[in-house]
């Protein structure tokens, strides 16, 4: 359990930092909170030799509001992300959503930019940042572009960003007041990645949805926006029928592994159920 | 790969060290501290038998790099007890309610409980069971360590309102 060897930079600046990545090519890693990373290192699946660690540069960490946006800085912990009463106001469900992940200690330390940088689709904010339609700041020799979170993810650990970018933030637009939110999650203990998890977001108005966005973690080699399961509700009273439909669409979408959390079948049953008690709750917490 | 010079302050002490990129914090302060009270459980960032103090932040001691921890504030549990051996509330909780039996999770539910009580002072049963849900203890059944949560909470509360009146 011990980790190849590295040299280890800690950069003030972001500029120092692409430098730095640019210089090392793809020997070298970005650390943020190293709650994947080091693991991975640990068991040699992954052996930089050159870490880039992110924690001084400043302009990375917090969260802000922006006109009718939330950026949120790539080394904003999980933990801040729990503490924060802007996202607590105007975005619960990332409270939610974090809650779930892991352990106190582990969110003490584990970053957003960490957790959907990383492309592992056992991840739970990639799925949240795909329904709450987030664009990804990313940041590389050549300057600065931006990514939609729906269009990031390729693979498992195959993601749109190249070697030598940083993810610098997180942008998306502030959901509408009143909207109703759900992050379910089934999970067989405490610390465990998803067997299945669904985050649903959507808008009542005279009782009817006027728009919604669902997606799913953990089962597909990447998280899943389930876009048709959303358009199906979208105009309805959110009645039983309807929750039936959208759930068999989400299923449809759905190509889990079959492994220690389950069969693929199953699995693809309980990305049912999360969808379903996701839109529930949502629907109750509408206003 | 060359070797790089540490510095932090541990239990109130500046201490330094040189250390490997890779060397965890877990084996710095074990090895290059001699401050075995933080335990390898797992050493697979699940049984929080490492946890120590980081700069106000509860962490597992076997995922961080002890560079990392270059110029922060650490306790261990070892940071725990007075200079002259009156034990913490906290340590003292564990034993009258009987909160160990092995002993092996001890130093990290007790350096978790620490950062616990100060974000949350009074805490439910079930905000114990949810704060304490990074460290696994493979004996008690966690009842008596809850309860040793609480007695530790119940006398630092009381503590703090004799010291205000
Ligand atoms: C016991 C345990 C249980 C866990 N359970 C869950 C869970 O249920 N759900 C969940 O979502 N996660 C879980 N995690 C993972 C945890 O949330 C990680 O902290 C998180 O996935 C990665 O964030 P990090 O800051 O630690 O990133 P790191 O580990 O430092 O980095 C992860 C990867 O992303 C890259 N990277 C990091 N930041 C950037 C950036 N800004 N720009 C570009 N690349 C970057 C790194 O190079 C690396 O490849 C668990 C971890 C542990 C140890
Ligand atoms: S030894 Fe660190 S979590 Fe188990
Ligand atoms: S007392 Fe033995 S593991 Fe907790």
């Amino acid at each position: 359990m011990i980790p190849g060897d590295f040299e280890y930079y800690r950069p003030n600046s972001l500029d120092e930092a692409v430098k730095l990545l640019a210089t090392h090519g793809d020997d070298a890693r970005v650390l943020a909170g190293g709650h994947s990373l080091i693991p991975m290192m640990k068991l040699r699946l992954a052996a930089p030799e050159h870490l880039v660690d992110l924690r001084d540069i400043a302009s990375l960490t917090g969260i802000s509001e922006d006109g009718g946006n939330i950026l949120i800085g790539a080394m904003t912990t999980q933990s801040e992300m729990i503490a924060s009463k802007v996202l607590s106001e105007s975005c619960p469900i990332i409270r939610e959503t974090a809650l779930l992940i892991a352990d106190p200690q582990v969110r003490y330390c584990g970053t957003l930019g960490g957790n959907v940088a990383n492309g592992d689709p056992g991840n739970d904010m990639p799925a949240l940042m795909q329904c709450l339609g987030a664009t990804y700041i990313l940041q590389g020799p050549d300057g600065s572009r931006e990514v939609a979170a729906r269009s990031f993810y390729e693979a498992a650990y195959f993601t749109e960003m190249n070697d030598g970018e940083i993810l610098t933030a997180v942008r998306f637009p502030k959901p509408t007041a009143g909207h109703g939110y759900a992050y379910k999650k089934l999970k067989r203990k405490v610390g465990d990645y998803a067997t299945a998890a669904a985050a649903v977001i959507l808008s009542m108005k005279d009782g009817n949805c006027v728009s919604v966005s669902i997606a799913l973690t953990n089962v597909a080699d990447t998280p899943l926006y389930a876009q048709a399961a959303s358009d199906a509700l979208v105009g309805t009273a959110i009645d039983a029928a309807t929750v039936d439909q959208a759930v068999a669409l989400a299923e449809g979408i759905t190509e889990p592994a079959s492994d220690g959390r389950g069969p693929a079948e199953y699995r693809t049953k309980m990305a049912g159920v999360m969808v379903r008690r996701a839109i529930q709750e949502a629907r109750e917490r509408a206003q | 790969m060359s070797k790089q010079q540490v510095k932090m302050t541990v239990n109130g002490t500046e201490v330094s060290g040189e250390v490997e990129g890779r060397t965890l914090l877990i084996h710095f302060l074990r090895e290059n501290l001699g401050l075995t009270g933080p335990h390898i459980g797992c050493e697979t960032s699940h049984c929080g038998a490492c946890t120590v103090d980081l700069d106000g932040r509860s962490v597992k001691s076997c995922t961080l790099f002890a560079v990392q921890a270059q110029d922060s504030d650490i306790t261990t549990v070892e940071g725990m007890a007075a200079a002259d051996g009156t034990l913490h509330a906290i340590q003292e909780g564990f034993m009258q309610e009987h909160g160990l039996q092995c002993g092996f999770c001890t130093p990290g539910m007790i350096m978790r409980t620490h950062r616990l009580l100060q974000e949350n002072p009074d805490p439910t049963d079930e905000e114990i069971r949810w704060g304490i849900s990074g460290n696994l203890c493979r004996c008690t059944g966690y009842q008596n360590i809850v309860k040793a949560v609480r007695y530790a909470a119940k006398k630092l509360n009381e503590t703090t309102r004799e010291a205000a009146e």
